[in-house]
């Protein structure tokens, strides 16, 4: 591999360059009209311009892409997070036209994509899933006949959804009905696929996920746990690693239930299984994310591994460099993600930064894709950077984490910082124990 | 005369209010998209509509109007 196009932008652009130009791998971006001054582009070796701002003409393009490849020479692919990184259609198209895909084969992204499919995949390997319904439930009478079986709350889901798009919790067979319709018209235009299943609600619910990584030899390893529980909308706001919830024997099982999965499905590159848990430490497979996820760096920075590093040495036919026995927790790593949005309603806040200054310090490593004078536009994810910050004790990294967030200058845009210095003062996730209700709850009584 | 006002900066997606329409308090009157995300504007009284400011298409900033009620 000598020549990789990033199909993708922002901090996740920069983050892969990085490793790139560390290994003398050439890199190319790609952008769109709103992104020309952003930093990733000046910092790839070669950019090529591929559309007007919004996504279907630009980041999702896959023709713009790939004749950008071909024109710039680049024999591999890096599709980052989100955009078309868990799309079957384009990671096929890559390898037909004879450039290498960094991720896993098409055929695992579409199975891993279905969640029905996954389910099944995972239920016969032995991985613990979620009760729910086996098949696709296509009226309202058979989803609340199965919602009927398994008891309410139940998760009323689209099999082509994820990332917190297309799922609705239903209290009682009422709120199913209702919520039925609408939930499927909008999995049809969102996905172009309408599937539809139930599952048992789990109340209370911590979200723990494990790293992976599979060669072309068959190896998978697991690179522990993250600790996703701290999020708003069902998205992430901050993740740590190690879990403070797990407790050592449960962690094994949930690691080694992780590796299964990748197993089953002959996993090549790094990816993410999620699980949820529930408070008697009972866990499920949720999903599995084919691809390098947002807080991968939890993980880079509690274990001293590159993930990027190891995606392209896997993409490049070279097996997996270490045993699982030197995979170890060498710190507390935690991040924060810094979103362009109000601190206390979470709505997005596009518009220019006039002032950027992100911390220096040691034990704390910056993400970030924007600077002074970035305009944030409306036409993307309103992450703007990451904080990780790593101490020998979970305490430590706390208290450093709480230095950092508080010397991290953005003015021109709202961001979230004050919410995230709230959530690291909050008594409750200090102690450690907590559910994926933490935001909600906080907000109900906020005096702690 | 009450106004509704955009909740936060980004496009206007769809209007779903008339000039004449007579709406309630906490009844959606525009859908706004940024960031990914689609956010329903409601208006904070009952009335009736007298202008409707908002287009589709349109572009609005935090704290534009958007919608008169009277």
């Amino acid at each position: 591999m000598l020549k990789v196009l990033i199909a993708n932008r922002g901090e996740i652009a920069r983050r892969i360059i990085r490793t790139c130009k560390s290994e003398k791998v050439a890199t190319v971006a790609v952008y769109s009209d709103a992104d020309k001054n952003m930093p990733f582009v000046r910092e790839a070796d070669e950019a090529v311009h591929i559309g007007p701002p919004p996504v279907p003409h630009s980041y999702l393009n896959v023709d713009a892409i790939i004749d950008a490849a071909k024109r710039t020479g680049a024999d591999a692919i890096h599709p980052g997070y989100g955009l078309l990184s868990e799309n079957e259609g384009f990671a096929r198209r890559v390898q037909e036209e004879g450039i290498i895909f960094i991720g896993p084969a098409p055929e695992v992204i579409g199975q891993m994509g279905d969640k029905l499919t996954a389910r099944r995949i995972m239920q016969q390997a032995g991985v613990p899933v979620v009760p729910g319904s086996e098949n696709s439930l296509d009226t309202v009478d058979d989803a609340a006949s199965v919602a009927a079986d398994i008891g309410y709350p139940v998760m009323l889901k689209a099999s082509a959804g994820g990332g917190g798009i297309g799922m609705q919790i239903c209290q009682d067979e009422a709120s199913l009905r209702q919520a039925y319709q609408s939930l499927r018209g909008r999995a049809k235009a969102y996905f172009g696929n309408d599937s539809m299943f139930v599952e048992k609600y789990v109340e209370r619910p911590h979200h723990i996920e494990v790293q992976i990584a599979g060669d072309q030899y068959g190896n998978v390893l697991h690179l522990l746990e993250r600790e996703c529980s701290i999020q708003r909308r069902h998205q992430k706001v901050l993740e740590e690693s190690p879990s403070p919830f797990l407790d050592e024997k449960t962690r094994e099982l949930l690691c080694q239930s992780a590796v299964l999965a990748g197993k089953a499905v002959g996993y090549t590159g790094v990816g993410t299984v999620e699980f949820i848990v529930d408070e008697n430490k009972n866990f499920y497979f949720l999903e599995m994310n084919t691809r390098l996820q947002v807080e991968h760096p939890v993980t880079e920075e509690m274990t001293g591994l590159d993930l990027v590093s190891m995606q392209l040495a896997i993409a490049n036919g070279l097996p997996i460099a270490i045993d699982q026995g030197e995979v170890k927790a060498l710190r507390h790593a935690i991040e924060l993600r810094v979103y362009a949005e109000d601190p206390v309603t979470f709505l997005p806040s596009p518009g220019t930064i006039t002032l950027y200054q992100p911390p220096v310090m040691e034990h704390v490593r910056i993400d970030d894709g924007v600077e002074s004078n970035t305009q944030v536009t409306p036409f993307y994810d309103p992450m703007i950077a990451k904080v990780i910050i790593t101490g020998t004790t979970r305490e430590e990294a706390i208290e450093r984490a709480i230095h950092a967030i508080q010397n991290f200058q953005i003015t021109g845009i709202k961001t979230n910082i004050p919410f995230l210095l709230e959530v690291l003062s909050d008594e409750r996730f200090r102690e450690g124990n907590y559910t994926t209700w933490f935001v909600q709850e906080r907000a109900a009584n906020p005096k702690k | 005369m009450k106004q509704v006002a955009a909740n936060m900066a980004g496009t206007v997606i769809n209007v779903l209010v008339q000039v004449g329409d007579e709406i309630s308090a906490g009844q959606d009157v525009v859908v706004l998209e940024s960031m990914k995300m689609e956010v329903p504007v409601q208006a904070e009284v009952a009335g009736k509509v007298v202008e409707v400011k908002a287009n589709i298409g349109d572009f609005v900033n935090e704290g534009d109007i958007l919608v008169s009620v009277e």
